[in-house]
């Protein structure tokens, strides 16, 4: 295992990350588990082959991730996306994959500066109102209880965005409180 | 497929519907999802993460985030599991011991500690602490904290785990479950929310 120097503050570098239990030896790999990991490159990854213990449920929770934020044939631009992974890692307080998915909105959005406020100034930051809509409707989401009702519904839809791009901001804030959990309690990141 | 869409079903969301429309626009998504159920609640080795335990920690996950469809999906299912019918009051009791609001917690030491919150660090009540036993006594605890303070977790939680019984595979498995029904209560919720606007 690779030393630990976690980072104390949100960030859109690239981090490491390292996990608290046994990864599957690379060796071990069967072609069971390669179909777990559907890029086969994954295998070189610390965090996939800990996943990989259970090839199933990672198959398809990769599946679905894949299919909520990269298949922009219609429905949210991939930036708008990325801004509710970011928002619901920031909230939830995933160093990691708001480090991943800031970095991200920053290059489809261009809009580096106001991710980074986001970052530093948390769920406050006035970010407009199409970006303001979208980060509330995700941390309204990510609260337990759930907070998302229809005024967050109302905000979208006066921001601009139709039922389908509703849709994919509550598939890409969801689909974020699923990967927050694994990336935070597996394992830690790393500078 | 088989099974009906498990996310169309307690969201309400009937064929032919605009809803139905739409998810039909992320089809790989929508498929994957359900894959993800049926490999945590049907999976091909339940050797390290029986079928009761899941029943139990999903009814338990799906309770502390208040009552819905969802909530009560998963109490059928663990009264409907072998050997669970006994658990669902205890569940049941430690769900509104558990219940409060978050994500609370801690985050490194450093300027973001300002931003700590304060909030119940939740266990498993000693009266029913036998009736659990030892390893789904562990895993209520650390739902709990992954419900509501995720950012609090660390590698002492994973070695009180792996002391209570639960192999590395049972961890990551045990982890995808509570993580997984965290999105797909949201994503019921949000569909139902706008379903209703709609209506």
């Amino acid at each position: 295992m690779s030393t630990v120097n976690p980072p104390v503050v949100f960030t859109q570098d690239e981090l490491g990350w390292v996990s608290w239990i046994e990864p599957l030896p690379e060796a071990e790999l069967t072609e069971r588990h390669f179909a777990g990991l559907v890029d086969r490159a994954r295998a070189k990854s610390e965090y996939f082959r800990l996943l990989v213990r259970d090839p199933e449920v990672l198959e398809a929770r990769t599946k679905t991730d894949k299919d909520i934020f990269y298949n922009v044939a219609d429905g949210l631009p991939r930036a708008e996306r990325e801004l509710a992974a970011a928002a619901t890692s920031r909230y939830n307080g995933c160093i990691y994959c708001a480090s991943v998915h800031a970095r991200f909105a920053s290059t489809y959005s261009k809009r580096r500066d106001d991710v980074q406020r986001l970052l530093d100034e948390g769920l406050k930051a006035d970010l407009g109102e199409r970006w303001n809509a979208v980060v509330k409707a995700s941390v309204a989401l990510a609260a337990t209880p759930i907070a998302f009702g229809p005024d967050n519904i109302a905000e979208l839809r006066r921001a601009g965005l139709d039922d389908a791009e509703i849709v994919d901001v509550i598939n890409g804030a969801s689909f974020f409180n699923w990967a927050n959990r694994l990336m935070l309690s597996l394992g830690e990141p790393s500078k | 497929m088989s099974t009906p869409d498990i996310i169309d079903t307690l969201a309400g969301i009937k064929p032919g519907s605009a809803l139905d429309a739409i998810r039909a626009h992320r089809v790989q998504a929508r498929d994957n999802a359900q894959k993800s159920y049926l490999s945590l609640f049907e999976p091909i080795d339940a050797s390290d993460f029986s079928l009761v335990e899941r029943a139990a920690v999903a009814a338990f996950v799906t309770g502390l985030h208040g009552e819905s469809p969802v909530a009560a999906f998963y109490r059928s299912k663990l009264a409907a599991s072998t050997d669970g019918a006994r658990l669902v009051e205890a569940i049941e009791a430690e769900i509104a011991r558990g219940k409060t609001s978050g994500p609370y917690g801690s985050f490194p030491a450093g300027p973001l500690s300002v931003e700590n919150t304060a909030g119940l660090i939740y266990r498993v009540s000693a009266e029913r602490r036998s009736a659990l036993g030892p390893r789904l006594g562990a895993a209520l605890e650390h739902a709990h904290l992954l419900v509501f303070r995720p950012r609090d977790a660390s590698s002492a939680d994973m070695k009180a785990l792996l002391g209570a019984g639960w192999s590395n595979t049972g961890i990551v498995t045990f982890s995808q479950l509570v993580a997984f029904l965290s999105f797909q209560l949201r994503v019921v919720s949000g569909l139902r929310t706008l379903a209703a606007v709609n209506a």
